[in-house]
């Protein structure tokens, strides 16, 4: 039997209780061959997958709460599509991660049932935003590094996650363009709107050192399969050079220690705490 | 016991055409073909082997699309039918057939440009939206403003016809 309408294909008798489509999730890889390349440690790229996928998991949590929070109606809907992007990037790399590992671990598994300590993103991801002049500072950061490394993971030696990649740099391309024209529209508003822009980079600043810190991840992987961090560095600093030259403002000076992958802010643990309540509250459950 | 045998060519080309008529979930103007994210339909060791490609990385619809692809199959009787994820090369909107930007621009909804080209080096940056070259699926003026770069789904944003005042959504080139 077909559907002809959305409605009837969600209503079907299926008997899996769903309400709404995208609610039953399957295996997002399914049918993907995931083998693991001759010479890739799987466990390695394993981690790798994790830790990126981390970043968009925890990044698409935080930005999912300012859903019915935000400033306009538009922006909430543009804050919520940003977010299902980075969800769909996190279940990809999450799943990969439980197949490369040989754990058959699902994203359901690795999502749901680790605790702070076991995740792996940056901090930059998991930071709360004071107001939305520091959501869009923080964005720009996190979009900037992130389509930087995306863009040479297209060209992985890993095949799955040169083509997860490819459809990021797609999405990431107007994560990056909707927060640098946001910073621009406060930055050259009001003098209000420029001190509170001014004050979102601040307090990102200071977490931008991590992003491009070496680590045993990225240094156990060959160069074929992952960038080294420290590469991702001269773009990153040519485009947030563009947008802060155009709003006039400076880049703040925040030598910082960088915090490897692994190590949280006291943040991480209530943003887990909400995304996993329904889990832990019934686990195995479906909807 | 036998091992399962090769969907027949014939049955291939059957199943090609079924699953290229389901109706999208989001877009039900449209059917996967239209959509062009039918990828291939090929033999597989055991039954056919539907090949489809999501549009965005957190599209909901995707598992809808599979269902409605399995169910629909078996229907006509093709028996096992596999579907699959094929994530490479990735979906644009350059692959919606003619016929599909007919479909869209017939429900009011503005069909997509040519997808951005994308030069060598560093994907540029857009600091200033590009001039709306976007016309009104309902007058056919070429005056119209974009209200919001971002709609109901991913792959929508929202413009107003400044001619008939009719607001509608377009396609988003990617």
């Amino acid at each position: 039997m077909g559907f002809d309408t959305a409605y009837e294909a969600i209503t079907e008798e299926s008997g899996d209780q769903r309400w709404a489509f995208g609610t039953g999730f399957a295996d997002p890889l399914a049918g993907v061959d995931t083998s693991v390349p001759d010479g890739v440690a799987g466990a390695d790229l394993a981690a790798y997958c994790l830790a990126i996928g981390d970043d968009a998991l925890i990044m698409s949590q935080r930005l999912q709460e300012w859903l019915a929070r935000a400033p306009e109606l538009e922006e909430e809907t543009a804050l919520a599509n940003i977010a299902l992007d980075l969800l769909g990037q996190a279940r990809l790399l999450l799943t990969r991660a439980g197949h490369a590992d040989g754990s058959g671990r699902t994203e359901d598994d690795l999502a749901y049932g680790r605790g702070p300590d076991e995740f792996r993103n940056v901090r930059l991801a998991e930071v709360g935003d004071a107001d939305f002049g520091g959501l869009m500072a923080r964005l720009l950061v996190f979009s900037t590094w992130r389509l930087a490394l995306l863009d040479r993971l297209r060209a992985s030696a890993d095949p799955v996650l040169a083509a997860i990649a490819a459809k990021g740099v797609q999405e990431l391309t107007y994560h990056r363009d909707y927060a640098a024209q946001w910073l621009l529209r406060l930055a050259l508003g009001t003098s209000y709107s420029r001190e509170r822009m001014a004050a979102g980079l601040a307090a990102v600043a200071p977490l931008t050192a991590d992003l491009f810190a070496d680590s045993d991840l990225e240094l156990r992987l060959s160069p074929e399969v992952a960038p080294r961090p420290a590469e991702l560095r001269a773009e990153f600093d040519e485009v947030l050079a563009t947008v802060l030259g155009r709003a006039s403002l400076a880049w703040p000076d925040a030598p910082a220690r960088p915090a490897p992958r692994g190590e949280h802010t006291r943040e991480l643990g209530p943003l887990l705490d909400e995304l996993q309540s329904v889990a832990r509250a019934h686990p195995g459950a479906t909807w | 016991m036998t091992a399962p045998a090769p969907a027949p060519e014939s049955a291939v080309a059957r199943a090609r055409d079924i699953a290229a008529a389901v109706p999208d979930p989001e877009l039900p103007m449209l059917t996967l073909g239209d959509l062009g994210i039918l990828r291939d339909v090929t033999a597989g060791d055991a039954g056919v082997v539907v090949w489809i490609t999501p549009t965005y990385s957190g599209c909901p619809a995707l598992r809808e699309m599979s269902r409605d692809v399995v169910a629909r199959l078996a229907a006509a009787g093709l028996g096992d039918v596999q579907v699959r994820t094929s994530l490479s090369p990735p979906w644009s909107t350059d692959w919606i057939t003619p016929a599909g930007r007919r479909k869209l621009a017939a429900a009011g909804v503005a069909p997509p440009g040519p997808a951005p080209r994308r030069p060598a080096g560093p994907v540029p940056l857009t600091l200033t939206p590009a001039p709306v070259t976007v016309t009104c699926p309902a007058c056919g003026s070429a005056d119209t403003a974009r209200t919001a770069a971002f709609g109901a789904t991913a792959c929508r944003d929202l413009y107003r016809c400044q001619a008939c005042a009719e607001p509608f959504e377009h396609i988003k080139e990617l």
